[in-house]
């Protein structure tokens, strides 16, 4: 029964949030929030080199260190305490996990070191002004001509796609739904237009692509399957993100209603506060259940239980991390509403990746839908 | 609704399917489901389902062999309590010494106390009813007056308890008394093990909401009981009574919940069959309630892979509670709803249908074993560190 951290999860979770607390400081946050790009190359490259944070759980064979999924929701539970402000949900949790998922051996051994190594910067672009997540949602048009595919359309909503290296964007031909990797490099007719986002620490791009060559990921028409895996692993590890950001906001909730006083006695020995406290721990705990619940199915691989979780895990994690963070500026008065107090930032964070994946009325129907409810 | 505890265990488990399947027969078999902490339903019945493990010797699987138990693990105890819920036996009656009592004296009681009492509890010949809560003392037991004064080799003690479980039933009462007259708050506090059969103690059935006679109040005038069954030290009867309590509020939530997962499956179907979920409205409200319940059962799971793996469990152990009863609680009013206008209509004697009695005993969830308000003071102070509240 292994539902438990083992002593090396509890390492590199210490690992991992002592190199965040040195580097995605509260200073960083906002300097990166407000940068248009939003994001440090150099910070990116040390999580690589210091810790092998984006190779974490992409197989060695592709240059990564092979761990499993339950490794990398520490790893997200972190940069979501932290609000980091990297590519690392889009890279690790999309893009990575996409091309593990498809079915082309020659893309993952060209395309996976490079994501490894953090030399490259990777989104999938999947949604389009529908803002929909689901496979009738993919709209934008690919066609062959000898022997080569080419892109038209538009992807919206695609996060970090204003700066990612590689694009690995879904698309209909006639056969179906595919999966087509763009190195942004040297691709002609790509326009990307950065979006001015509610949560300036996760950026998001509008993608036009016009006549776009692409690389054909695995066969022609098939790729449904994979993306909707990948969604659901990218459900998961977004769910434990959203724990870590919970607890942070509870932290700094309660090491609030430690100090501030009112009536002569600090705000946290009322029970209007303290049961407030209270509740988001009862939330955040359960929204860890739900996250790690996912997790195990992840690296049990189970896929029944795999979709199960992974969409029970968005349904509730993304309120609960919504409900704490409203909570925590609750507790904080007048401050916690100021542009000055980091709370709305954790509000904001997560207000939006509640409906990043779709919303937790979607997931609900997903669930039902995978239950045969 | 599967969890493999590995291999190690998988012998035992297959052993205690078997058995299940052979015994948990006719009038065992109709009463599937039956009863829970706070429902006394069916107890004769349940007390010959009791023997009937007792007979197994799958009572006290992980208790020392010497006073009839196993001598096995908590890894077999964990796997007991799971595949008891699977197999949705009724809901022992015996449990209050099973699951209370019986640890108590096994960390804190002597060995004459180990050596009298634990054999009689696994053959269930003797049951035992909790005496803590008084009509002055319930969330605040520190403030107990329920006295006992030596009397040469035996203890006297005077007082009344209440809202004492299956009271009516108890051959033996463990109760929480104030031995020295001039102490305050928690010291000064002795845990006394008395025996109900006598003149000095008198028992009162109190019908609960459900119409049931499932608790008690506790009269005790003189009652007597012998200066050795005190249990650990005379006037640390606090710590004593916090070991009980600590257990309660720990793996006893398991099997409880494997139910409300059963509960909320039967909703689901009964949904299915009544159209409601086509209701968004409802839809949702089930869909939630089965989304709890999973929860309910992965927070649990964490916390008994890290009592196995040896470890200090984390905070979801104290939260487990809280999320439990609410969300039990909601669950109980979705199948009020569900139910419809029949909700309205109880059997011959206030007999009550499953949806009813699961809505209505539910709602002392969130008031035994510490209240909800007791349970956010515990996690607010000693898991966030607040402050305490200021007290008189
Ligand atoms: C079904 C059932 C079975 C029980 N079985 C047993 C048993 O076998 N043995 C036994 O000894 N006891 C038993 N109890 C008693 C149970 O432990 C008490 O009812 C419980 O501790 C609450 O105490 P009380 O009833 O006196 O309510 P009170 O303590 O008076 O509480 C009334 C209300 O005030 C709130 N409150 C109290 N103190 C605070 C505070 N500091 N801050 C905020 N709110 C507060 C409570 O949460 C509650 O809402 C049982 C109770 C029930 C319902």
């Amino acid at each position: 029964m292994d539902l438990t951290f083992s002593e090396e999860q509890d390492e590199l979770r210490t690992v991992v949030r002592s190199f965040l607390t040195r580097h995605a400081t509260e200073a960083d946050v906002r300097r990166l929030a407000a940068d248009p790009h939003g994001h440090d190359p150099w910070i990116w490259r040390r999580m690589a080199t210091e810790i092998g944070l984006q190779g974490l759980a992409v197989p060695e064979e592709y240059g990564g260190s092979g761990f499993g999924y339950v490794d990398l929701g520490v790893v997200f539970e972190e940069t979501g305490r932290a609000l980091l402000c990297a590519p690392y949900f889009a890279t690790v949790a999309l893009a990575a996990e996409a091309l593990l998922r498809c079915d082309d051996e020659a893309a993952r051994a060209d395309l996976l070191p490079g994501i490894a190594a953090g030399e490259t910067v990777a989104t999938l672009a999947l949604t389009e002004d529908a803002g929909r997540w689901d496979e009738p949602g993919i709209r934008l048009t690919a066609r062959e001509e000898a022997g080569s595919w080419r892109l038209t359309g538009t992807k919206t909503y695609v996060p970090d796609g204003h700066l990612a290296d590689l694009l690995l964007v879904a698309a209909r031909t006639p056969a179906g739904v595919s999966l087509f990797a763009v190195t942004t490099a040297d691709a002609p007719g790509l326009t990307r237009t950065p979006l001015p986002t509610l949560d300036q620490t996760r950026k998001q791009a509008r993608i036009t692509f016009t006549d776009t060559p692409a690389r054909l990921l695995g066969t022609d028409g098939t790729a449904w399957p994979a993306l909707a895996r990948t969604l659901a692993t990218a459900a998961v590890l977004l769910a434990a993100e959203q724990a870590g950001g919970a607890a942070a906001a509870l932290d700094a909730s309660v090491a609030y209603a430690r100090i501030r006083e009112q009536y002569g006695r600090p705000i946290g020995s009322f029970q209007g506060i303290k049961h407030k406290c209270a509740d988001m721990l009862v939330e955040i705990e359960s929204a860890r259940s739900a996250a790690y619940a996912g997790l195990w199915a992840l690296d049990a691989g189970d896929e029944t239980e795999i979709a199960v979780a992974a969409a029970l895990a968005q349904a509730f994690c993304s309120e609960a991390f919504t409900k704490v963070a409203g909570d925590t500026i609750q507790v904080h008065g007048g401050i916690g509403f100021t542009w000055e107090h980091p709370a709305h930032l954790y509000l904001k964070r997560a207000k939006s990746s509640e409906v990043l994946l779709g919303t937790p009325a979607y997931h609900r129907e997903l669930l039902a839908a995978r239950l045969g409810i | 609704m599967e969890v493999d505890f590995g291999p190690a265990v998988r012998d035992f488990r297959d052993e205690l399917r078997d058995w299940f399947a052979d015994h948990l027969v006719g009038e065992f078999a109709e009463h599937r489901g039956v009863g829970g902490p706070t429902d006394g339903a069916a107890w004769d019945v349940r007390l010959a389902w009791d023997r009937e493990l007792s007979a197994g010797n799958w009572l006290g699987v992980g208790w020392p062999k010497e006073y009839g138990g196993r001598g096995l693990g908590l890894l077999e105890e964990i796997v007991f309590e799971y595949e008891y819920a699977r197999a949705d036996a009724p809901y022992r009656a015996t449990v209050n010494a099973l699951d209370l009592l019986g640890p108590m004296l096994l960390a804190m009681g002597d060995e004459a106390q180990k050596k009298r009492f634990l054999p009689p509890i696994l053959a269930v010949e003797e049951l035992w009813g909790q005496g803590f809560s008084e009509p002055g003392a319930g969330s605040d037991l520190a403030s107990v007056r329920t006295r006992a004064e030596r009397d040469g080799d035996q203890w006297v003690v005077n007082g009344q308890k209440v809202w004492t479980s299956f009271g009516i039933h108890a051959d033996w009462l463990y109760v929480l008394t104030r031995t020295d007259p001039d102490s305050r708050r928690h010291k000064g506090l002795t845990l006394l093990l008395l025996p109900t059969d006598q003149p000095g103690v008198e028992i009162r059935p109190i019908r609960n909401l459900a119409g049931q006679d499932e608790f008690a109040e506790v009269f005790l005038s003189d009652a007597r009981t012998g200066a050795d069954m005190a249990v650990g030290e005379v006037g640390q009867g606090w710590r004593t009574a916090m070991a009980t309590l600590g257990i309660e509020r720990g793996t006893t939530l398991l099997p409880q919940q494997l139910g409300f997962e059963r509960e909320a499956e039967a909703l689901i179907d009964l949904a299915r069959a009544r159209g409601a979920l086509d209701d968004p409205m409802l839809r949702r409200r089930i869909l939630d309630a089965w989304i709890s319940v999973r929860i309910m059962r992965t927070t649990n799971l964490r916390t008994l892979a890290e009592l196995t793996a040896g470890r200090t469990p984390g905070a979801q152990a104290t939260t487990a509670k809280l999320y439990a009863s609410t969300r039990h609680q909601q669950l109980g009013h979705l199948a009020m709803e569900l139910a419809g206008p029949a909700g309205q209509i109880v059997g011959e004697d206030y007999e009550l249908d499953t949806r009813q009695r699961s809505f209505l005993l539910s709602l002392a969830e969130t008031i035994y074993g510490g209240s909800s308000e007791i349970q956010r003071n515990i996690i607010g102070e000693q898991i966030l560190g607040l402050p305490k509240e200021p007290r008189p």
